[in-house]
């Protein structure tokens, strides 16, 4: 895999999916294909991107209809982005006239990079560069990519690891054009070790990272002791994006074990965000959390709690049979383009919840949907008598927020820890009310059993752009 | 300098004006993040400091050195390296980096230098500035003073290079108005013709011109 792979060619007028504010893009036409990360867990098959159908006029809709295996074993694809995005329009380096072609997948165990190009085949993207974990670990000095953005100066990936090291984790910048790791982005981290996610206010010069746990925190599955001891990460870091700088952190207490997807409003003259917390080792409660702008500083405020339901012992798995209930876990959010609706997965109970946020310090909640669950194993409507396990994870939005998208897995080992039995994967459509409010499933729309070729899977990535891969420098 | 001399400094003017990437754009979302047309107007004459002091610097060398120097010398050399840089442009994608909006009149400055700098805006003057006849006449040069020549010569340099940057904001300007005041960012994705392209073009038929002429 060379350079030669890579075609550079511009553009005489805007990628079409490119969109100043947020308020365009949600006038954007509905996706034709939907590309999903997909893990073999057993490391015995390559890991793949399975290309979904989601056009309701053809007649392959919600089927898989594409397929690009990885070269090499036990990747364990996890989130993955394109190479740009509506920041290219952004004033102070715009380069609008670069295509959105390029996936950027990061394999989060065995920290290889590929690059797919979507161009010539949309259905079944072709391999055209490998980034191998020793340039990672070698050019900025980190493993286990996990986020991709495309940012103003670059491509941002942020791992997990250290190259050689358990941490700290952090930030790395690949170019552009040509997805070489330049190197480490941070100048200053402070104290930062723990690294998850991380995305921006790009016209307030503010980044956003979470934390998680290093490699051997989370790769042998949650461990109870650091969980119970309250070592997961429980902070948020403030960075200034221009000079690459900590400039503050907020710590949500340590009882909030494990703060993850990261979600800033889409509209640039706004200021805040949201951000899951996995679960509280009180009462094994999962929150959501609002950043918020106060002064010069930010502040947060739980605005969401969602209670942990009781359960049978016999009913649970081991890891939760102590406490006799069944833990929500909060493992993804996704807030909607034009910022008015929250997404929130409870992988644990097996709910996908629906709140307004218009008033973002007040989230109303406005729907709910089941589907496995530890103890409910819920099924699709169209498929009654097929118990489901794992439940609503990755939630993916389209922009103009009509469809949402789930997907079943987490990740490897901590799937088998809640889901003994193994995760098998699914992923189902969900509409949506826009008006007012509210969640329908889609009838014909549940990839699942011997099509998904006993792949979990994970994220999903909606062509031409989704409510997590654009960010935008004009308000609408 | 001529009329005809002047007006290519003001067509080129506009030519830099109306690209987006030059800074209106920049002008419009500072506007658009504080919704005050104020703030788009206060970006402009930062814009343009930056931008006359990209161009100034290599005008007043050009118009310098070829008051010395054998006009057709400046216009080869000159022309040669405007092809070149201009053929690097065409082939290379890599764009102009930055990180960064929340930007002091101070930064904004330096941000619009950096960013013509970048384009290599001040060499597309080079076959107006090539061709400018010093200011004095030929057999006086022997009465001057040994650095009066290339001094004279850099303030005709200076002033084509405040003609140009004149034109320039003032296209500017009109540029993000009209956008920020009527016809909305939507314009972008039909209009935003991939200038940088076509700049690079324009760079590679300047030089060329320039050595042409230096030549004949």
């Amino acid at each position: 895999m060379n350079r030669a792979n890579i075609t550079v060619m511009t553009r005489w007028t805007p990628d079409p999916t490119f969109y100043a504010s947020p308020q365009a893009a949600a006038s954007a036409p509905a996706e034709k294909l939907a590309y999903v990360s997909a893990f073999d867990r057993s490391a015995e098959k390559p890991d793949a991107i399975v290309v979904l159908d989601t056009d309701p006029a053809s007649e392959s809709y919600g089927r898989v209809v594409g397929w690009t295996d990885m070269p090499n074993l036990g990747d364990e694809l996890h989130h993955f982005g394109w190479n740009a995005c509506s920041s290219a329009l952004c004033p102070t380096a715009p380069h609008p006239h670069v295509e959105r072609r390029y996936l950027v997948l990061p394999g989060l165990r065995s920290s290889n990079l590929y690059i797919l190009d979507t161009h010539d085949d949309p259905r079944n993207p072709r391999l055209v560069k490998e980034i191998p974990a020793s340039e990672l670990a070698d050019k900025a000095g980190y493993s286990r990519p996990h986020t991709v953005h495309c940012g103003p100066d670059g491509i941002y990936v942020n791992a997990l690891g250290g190259g050689h090291t358990e941490g700290p984790g952090g930030i790395a910048v690949l170019d552009h054009t040509t997805f070489e790791v330049r190197g480490a982005w941070e100048k200053d981290r402070g104290d930062q070790v723990l690294a998850y996610d991380f995305w921006w206010h790009f016209t307030r010069d503010v980044l956003v990272t979470s934390e998680w746990g290093t490699p051997s925190m989370v790769e042998e599955g949650v461990n109870a002791e650091l969980l119970l001891g309250r070592k997961y990460g429980h902070r948020l870091h403030f960075w200034d994006l221009a000079k690459r700088t900590l400039t503050q952190t907020v710590d949500l207490g340590d009882e909030n074990q494990m703060t993850l997807e990261l979600r800033p409003a889409h509209d640039p003259a706004k200021e805040y965000g949201f951000v899951g917390v996995v679960t509280n080792v009180e009462n094994l409660s999962a929150s959501v959390w609002l950043w918020y702008r106060e002064g010069d500083k930010f502040a947060v405020k739980k605005v969401i709690t969602i209670d942990a339901e009781p359960a049978d012992a016999e009913d649970l798995p081991p890891v939760l049979q102590p406490f006799g209930a069944v833990a929500p876990l909060v493992t993804d959010i996704d807030l909607s383009v034009d910022d008015k609706w929250l997404y929130v997965s409870a992988w644990g109970t097996g709910e996908l919840l629906q709140f307004d946020v218009t008033d973002p310090f007040n989230p109303v909640k406005t729907g709910s949907i089941r589907l496995g669950g530890i103890t409910g194993r819920v099924p699709h409507p169209s498929f009654p008598d097929e118990p489901l396990n794992g439940g609503p994870q990755m939630v993916e939005v389209s922009r103009d927020g009509k469809r949402v998208y789930v997907s079943n897995s987490l990740y490897g080992s901590w799937d088998d820890q809640f889901y003994p039995d193994g995760v098998k994967g699914w992923l189902a459509k969900i509409d949506i009310d826009t008006e007012k409010g509210g969640m329908t499933l889609d009838p014909r729309f549940f990839p699942h059993g011997d099509e998904l070729r006993g792949l979990r899977v994970h994220q999903t990535r909606l062509q031409g752009g989704d409510a997590s891969s654009d960010s935008y420098c004009f308000p609408g | 300098m001529s009329g005809g001399q002047y007006l290519a400094l003001v067509a080129l003017g506009a030519f830099h004006g109306v690209n987006p990437a030059m800074g209106w754009l920049f002008a419009v979302a500072r506007g658009m993040q504080e919704r005050s047309i104020r703030m788009v107007l206060r970006a402009l004459p930062p814009i343009a400091v930056g931008h006359l002091a990209s161009v100034a610097i290599v005008a007043a060398v050009v118009s310098a050195t070829s008051s010395v120097t054998a006009a057709n010398v400046v216009g080869i050399v000159g022309g040669g390296l405007l092809v070149g840089y201009g053929l690097y442009r065409l082939l290379s994608e890599r764009h102009f980096r930055w990180a960064g909006m929340r930007l002091s009149a101070v930064q904004l400055t330096g941000w619009s230098f950096l960013v013509s700098s970048a384009h290599g805006a001040g060499l597309m003057l080079l076959p107006v500035l090539a061709t400018t006849p010093t200011s004095m006449p030929a057999g006086h040069h022997e009465h001057m003073m040994g650095a009066s020549a290339p001094a004279t010569g850099a303030l005709t340099g200076l002033a084509a290079a405040g003609v140009h940057t004149l034109a320039m904001v003032a296209v500017q300007g009109l540029c993000a108005l009209i956008v920020y005041q009527f016809v909305g960012l939507g314009i972008l994705r039909r209009a935003w013709f991939n200038v940088d392209r076509l700049w690079a073009a324009v760079m590679v038929a300047v030089g060329a011109l320039s050595v042409t002429i230096a030549v004949a």
